[in-house]
């Protein structure tokens, strides 16, 4: 039987994040596309989504990572990241910045059609919900707001987290609540970023999970951060990382 | 005649203004606290003092909860919500890309109704005009219906030095007055407030400008509102002037719209023989037809009810019923600087819900008093601005005071775009920073990063010095809580993780692919 994702090109976008702190969602992800028949690869010519400067307000660094994204991620069917917030400012960014600038603005327009996160993806592009996961743990969801508000993945991270063999999926508490990382704003006011933070993780402990899962490491590094200091013993991780795994690994 | 009072009394005002900081002078109304609230420190300073307030973190992480489920609640309950959102907006924008015409329009329909027009350029002008008014009928108090403009002029402040006492009648802005307090929120101003600690002002500070609160008065909502009731009847029956805002101006009856829920703001604006109701000129809307949108819009949206207990309409006099001396004053202040600005405008289409700043992580945790002017949360940050400007220290500090989740966008009732618009902000304040020359950290840093992040072999470099890191302090899988400024920013309270020996594309290249 041909497999969903035969013959389909695929650039994977890391993000800057999981490149560096991470690598093991985009590894999770290069699994999770090939076992599906995708043919992935990584132009090393990706930075990242520029939401750092951007978001910032320091526009034009953010047009030189767009730039950047453009010309690693041309040409290809599709692009796929395991960050609902990386997505989310391509998506949501990418063109606003290159606006003003025309011959650019074209292959942006092209590319940013062109890309998605892990879950939409998966599910909207290869039609998949079952991707042969095995995962024999208790999960809470933590639906991230930029996956939610800005990429707009809906239940797709639940959908997918529903037909993991094994997987016991529990309620967060106030899971809409942002967990207070928000890029420099965990430096511009950190107090408010830790009392976020804190929050959040008191709820992941009160859900009884054994994991917080996501769509965002940002998310998971910020209330990770806080269950690790506090000695929680609930641990982060990230949905790709739990969708590659299989009873063989 | 009249005009020669009104001036000796303006006169007398600004006289008056200069001798509180100088000579004593006996107030009429309890003080609010000393200072403006445009020199406040910037906000993360300010949310560090008001996050330490554990007793008002409480307070306000319990009512925020509350009020947004019940907002969820009654929105899901309406069929075409989304519809009549797009409609609120689109009314709106209209509104005020025609604004001169419908204000022009309103001025002509409220004059021919009887009712005096008057045009105020900033908060200065509008509270003359107040001033002088109040001075012409002779009288030396008011009864205030609650108004979010009045609070942005600083209005009552402006009677106190002109020796006129404004009474605030809406049960929240009383508490706020009596306890020397400013609003910590647009529709419950005394949301940081728990019922002992009213309790407690009702009984320190009720007798001192009125009827007291009665002997051995309980902390039950019913026994305080009681208090309130009775402490305000008197204030009621003998006012002569009432001041208000203005929910709309409905330029094509003249007609004025003020919604609420405790029906002091009726007795404000039926009891007295003189109603001037202060305006901001962005809550002008085309026709009457045109309300029935944000009436359903605005209970849900703001106290989560699926109408609110009194609407109150009037246009202009009506002869033999209630005041029958009307005058509205339109204020600009700063509205015509946003209107202007094609990101900042579609603050201007705000009704004051409170929707955004109920749902605001940011806001639920520190509360109004942090963000230094009387527009807290996401609208707050983002008009205060645009109202004011980006000079002073607080106001460039707003935009950053968001982690840009879009809560807010999600329930807002006029589809204001917030996380785009703070981002514009930020990009200004960026951007001056940038035009200072002087070092900055964060300008210098993100130079630095715009040259790493601008070519993937440059930031295929930044991998190989975190592997580095990585291979050096294995096997540690943190770094521990001591890092210096500004890493320990984060590491005082969170676990940061130690870079792995590899970079992703390193791992790529390399053997494990």
């Amino acid at each position: 039987m041909a497999r969903p994702g035969e013959n389909l090109r695929v650039g994977l976008f890391a993000t800057c994040i999981n490149d560096l702190l991470f690598p093991g969602t985009p590894a999770a992800v290069t699994r999770i596309l090939e076992r599906l028949g995708c043919r992935v690869e990584f132009p090393t010519a990706q930075t990242c989504c520029g939401q750092m400067f951007t978001n910032t307000g320091y526009f034009e660094a953010g047009l030189d990572t767009v730039k950047a994204y453009a010309q690693a991620f041309d040409g290809y069917d599709y692009i796929v990241g395991p960050s609902g917030s990386c997505v989310g400012s391509v998506r949501h960014q990418h063109q606003m910045l290159a606006e003003s600038h025309p011959a650019l603005a074209e292959k942006v327009a092209r590319v940013v059609a062109a890309t998605y996160d892990l879950s939409e993806f998966l599910i909207d592009v290869l039609g998949v919900d079952d991707v042969g996961a095995v995962f024999p743990h208790t999960v809470t969801y933590h639906p991230s707001c930029h996956s939610v508000r800005v990429a707009h993945v809906g239940d797709k991270p639940l959908r997918l987290l529903a037909k993991v063999q094994g997987l016991t999926l529990v309620e967060l508490p106030d899971a809409a609540t942002c967990c207070g990382f928000g890029g420099t704003f965990s430096l511009k006011n950190p107090d408010l970023s830790i009392a976020l933070g804190r929050q959040k993780a008191a709820n992941v402990v009160a859900s009884g999970a054994e994991y917080v899962v996501a769509g965002d490491n940002a998310c998971l590094m910020n209330i990770g951060g806080v269950l690790h200091r506090e000695g929680a013993g609930v641990k982060p991780i990230h949905l790709a990382q739990i969708l590659a795994r299989t009873e063989a690994s | 005649m009249t005009t020669t009072v009104g001036k000796d009394l303006g006169e007398r005002a600004t006289s008056g203004s200069g001798a509180t900081s100088g000579t004593a002078h006996k107030r009429l109304t309890p003080a609010p606290p000393p200072g403006k609230l445009e020199d406040s420190p910037a906000f993360p300073a300010a949310a560090k003092r008001e996050l330490g307030n554990t007793q008002q973190r409480d307070n306000l992480l319990r009512a925020t909860a509350t009020i947004r489920a019940k907002r969820a609640a009654r929105a899901a309950e309406v069929d075409q919500w989304e519809e009549l959102r797009v409609a609120a907006a689109a009314i709106k924008d209209r509104a005020h890309r025609h604004l001169a015409d419908y204000l022009e329009q309103a001025e002509a329909n409220l004059t021919r109704a009887g009712a005096h027009v008057h045009w105020a350029r900033d908060a200065a002008e509008a509270n003359q005009i107040v001033v002088d008014l109040v001075c012409q009928t002779g009288v030396h108090e008011v009864v205030k219906v609650k108004s979010m403009v009045t609070q942005e002029t600083e209005l009552n402040e402006a009677l106190e030095a002109a020796g006129i006492a404004a009474w605030e009648t809406d049960l929240a802005e009383l508490i706020v007055q009596l306890g020397h307090d400013r609003p910590s929120h647009v529709l419950v101003p005394a949301i940081h407030r728990n019922r002992s600690e009213i309790r407690d002002i009702f009984v320190k500070e009720m007798g001192l400008y009125g009827q007291a609160a009665p002997e051995g008065i309980s902390d039950q909502p019913a026994e305080l509102a009681a208090a309130a009731r009775r402490h305000l009847r008197d204030k009621f029956l003998r006012a002569e002037v009432g001041i208000s805002g203005g929910n709309f101006i409905v330029a094509d009856t003249g007609s004025l719209v003020i919604v609420e829920s405790e029906g002091n703001g009726r007795m404000c604006l039926t009891l007295p023989k003189t109603l001037i109701s202060v305006v901001g000129i962005e809550k002008v809307v085309p026709t009457f037809e045109d309300l029935e949108v944000f009436m359903r819009l605005l209970p849900r949206s703001s106290t989560g009810e699926r109408m609110n207990p009194y609407t109150s309409m009037w246009t202009g006099v009506t002869p033999g019923d209630g005041p029958q001396d009307v005058h509205v004053v339109l204020v600009d202040n700063g509205r015509t600087n946003a209107l202007a600005d094609p990101a900042g405008r579609q603050t201007l289409r705000c009704i004051r819900c409170s929707a955004c700043m109920n749902t605001c992580p940011v806001y639920a945790q520190v509360g109004g008093h942090a963000y230094g002017s009387v527009y807290p949360g996401p609208i707050g940050i983002c008009l205060t601005p645009l109202l004011r400007g980006l000079d002073r220290p607080i106001d460039r500090s707003l935009p950053y005071a968001c982690t840009l989740c879009g809560a807010c966008t999600e329930v807002c009732p006029v589809k204001i775009e917030f996380p785009d618009l703070i981002v514009q902000l930020r990009r200004r304040v960026a951007e001056s920073k940038q035009a200072e020359r002087r070092p900055h950290l964060e300008t210098t840093a993100m130079a630095g990063g715009r040259f790493v992040f601008a070519r993937g072999s440059r930031f295929g470099l930044v991998g190989y010095v975190t592997g580095l890191a990585g291979r050096v302090l294995a096997p540690r899988r943190t770094f521990g809580r001591h890092l210096p400024w500004p890493a320990s920013l984060w590491t005082r309270a969170r676990d940061l993780p130690v870079p792995p020996k590899r970079s992703f594309r390193h791992w790529w290249k390399g053997a494990g692919r």
